[in-house]
């Protein structure tokens, strides 16, 4: 075989292959057809994926991935991921969709899609009940206790007004034992700590005052997909409305979601 | 590539680390070393019930670590109702801690005194309390004055533990500084040197002390 005729094999090979990939994928056909569909969940993210004493796995990316099957009527098949290894599930048709607290960057923007927020995740102030604290400014005269060094820290530092005392903790736990103990009745924290704080004392259950930073979770997809990613879209606009998401909060986060959520 | 510059923006945070620390240490010094006579004498001339309740307080202090006892204070007891802010709670450690430890040196020099002494005091109609604050506490407290100022040394280098309840010490300051510019090795080298800093100057405090406390050497 001469040089040129086996370069000219090579180049319609590569042709043909990236014609394929080209083509407008409809996985969301592929799912109806097979009446399946595989979702990535986490597994050691508790409240978002953990295995329960029952052996199942429970949490709020299992819950969505279930009514997401339950709305489309087909079956449902978890499949564990870790952190690392979501995005390469989904990117090798592993999985069709990532439904595993995943977070928006820009660097992810630029491999995959992402659906509308389904579930909070954000830093912000937290306090008792009764403590009438709605944005920074209310915290003048006040102290917040806060883990040093952590972003809410920063994000704090950043906003908080001059009279404000925040008392910096070494860790999380100890911010947490402040809290606990009455030393500090507003935190800077994750409303994944303050859940778990509800769950370990629900009579100090800390409610949250405003955001500081938010990063909601995202139900992730291949690119090219507009049907799958217009249904799921609709799916999640629907149990916005109909109150499932904040069920699913109030259930794996102990508190409603957050004021404008979704819009 | 060390850039002690970028600590000048924090200078303010290491001053006020700096004060919180001396008035903190220089408060559980002197509150310290009060108790610790008034106790080391309730264990060594007291009722046998009242050297047995020192005592108990003794060994319990120096039998745990600073910073459960710090714990303690701090998370344990709000919970019956006893709340102290961070300040409040660390200096109150820090006097229980060094309170503790000087009254066990203390005693030891009350202990070494020669019956001659006691002996003395009576035979010239002296009473209990006329010989105790007259002839035998000063020569006790001499004889273990080197103990009992590297304890109190060791006591204001402990309380960098303060910065674990977020009392804004010295230690506090470094760890600020370095979650805010990453530079570890400069904020606590300079911190450290602050430490040897005030270390020193406590040993030539004590040393000044004691020359005036123990002049009657001198004037003979």
């Amino acid at each position: 075989m001469s040089m040129k005729s086996f370069f000219g094999k090579v180049l319609v090979i590569v042709a043909s292959l990236s014609s394929i990939a080209a083509a407008q994928a409809n996985t969301l056909e592929d799912i109806q057809q097979r009446h399946l569909i595989r979702i990535a969940v986490p597994q050691d993210f508790p409240p978002f994926g953990s295995v329960g004493l029952d052996m199942q796995p429970q949490g709020i990316d299992i819950d969505m991935a279930n009514y997401i099957a339950k709305q489309l009527d087909v079956k449902l098949q978890l499949v564990p991921v870790t952190s690392a290894n979501r995005i390469p599930y989904l990117q090798t048709h592993k999985v069709d969709l990532v439904i595993s607290s995943l977070g928006k960057n820009p660097e992810r923007e630029k491999a995959i899609d992402f659906s509308k927020a389904y579930a909070p995740f954000f830093l912000g102030v937290f306090g008792e009940k009764d403590i009438p604290v709605h944005d920074a400014a209310d915290l003048a005269n006040k102290t917040v206790g806060v883990t040093r060094g952590a972003i809410e820290d920063l994000e704090l530092t950043k906003i908080a007004p001059k009279s404000t005392t925040i008392q910096r903790f070494e860790d999380n736990n100890t911010t947490l034992s402040a809290y606990l103990s009455g030393q500090v009745n507003l935190i800077a924290t994750g409303n994944l700590v303050a859940a778990n704080i509800a769950k370990r004392d629900p009579s100090h259950a800390p409610v949250s005052k405003f955001v500081l930073k938010n990063s909601p979770c995202y139900i992730g997809m291949m690119k090219n997909e507009p049907a799958l990613k217009a249904k799921v879209n609709e799916l999640i606009s629907k149990a916005l409305k109909d109150g499932t998401l904040n069920k699913i909060s109030l259930k794996w986060l102990k508190a409603p979601l957050p004021k404008g959520f979704g819009e | 590539m060390l850039d002690f510059a970028a600590l000048l923006p924090y200078s303010h945070v290491f001053i006020h680390g700096l004060i919180t620390t001396v008035e903190i240490s220089l408060l559980a010094t002197v509150l310290g070393l009060v108790l610790g006579v008034t106790f080391a004498v309730a264990r060594q001339y007291g009722a046998t019930w009242l050297s047995r309740v020192v005592n108990v307080y003794v060994e319990l202090i120096r039998n745990t670590p600073f910073i459960v006892q710090l714990f303690f204070i701090f998370f344990g007891l709000p919970s019956i109702g006893f709340k102290l802010s961070a300040w409040e709670a660390g200096t109150i450690a820090m006097v229980v801690n060094l309170a503790a430890y000087s009254t066990e040196i203390i005693r030891a020099g009350l202990a070494s005194t020669p019956k001659g002494q006691w002996e003395a005091g009576k035979v010239l109609g002296l009473s209990f309390k006329q010989t105790l604050f007259r002839v035998v506490i000063i020569p006790a407290i001499e004889k273990i004055y080197p103990a009992l100022t590297s304890q109190c040394i060791i006591v204001m280098l402990g309380s960098a533990v303060l910065s674990q309840i977020s009392v804004q010490d010295l230690t506090y300051a470094a760890n600020f500084v370095q979650s805010r510019n990453f530079r570890s090795f400069e904020s606590y080298l300079v911190t450290a040197f602050l430490y040897l800093f005030l270390a020193i100057l406590m040993r030539k405090a004590f040393n000044l002390i004691g020359k005036r406390l123990f002049s009657y050497r001198a004037e003979r």
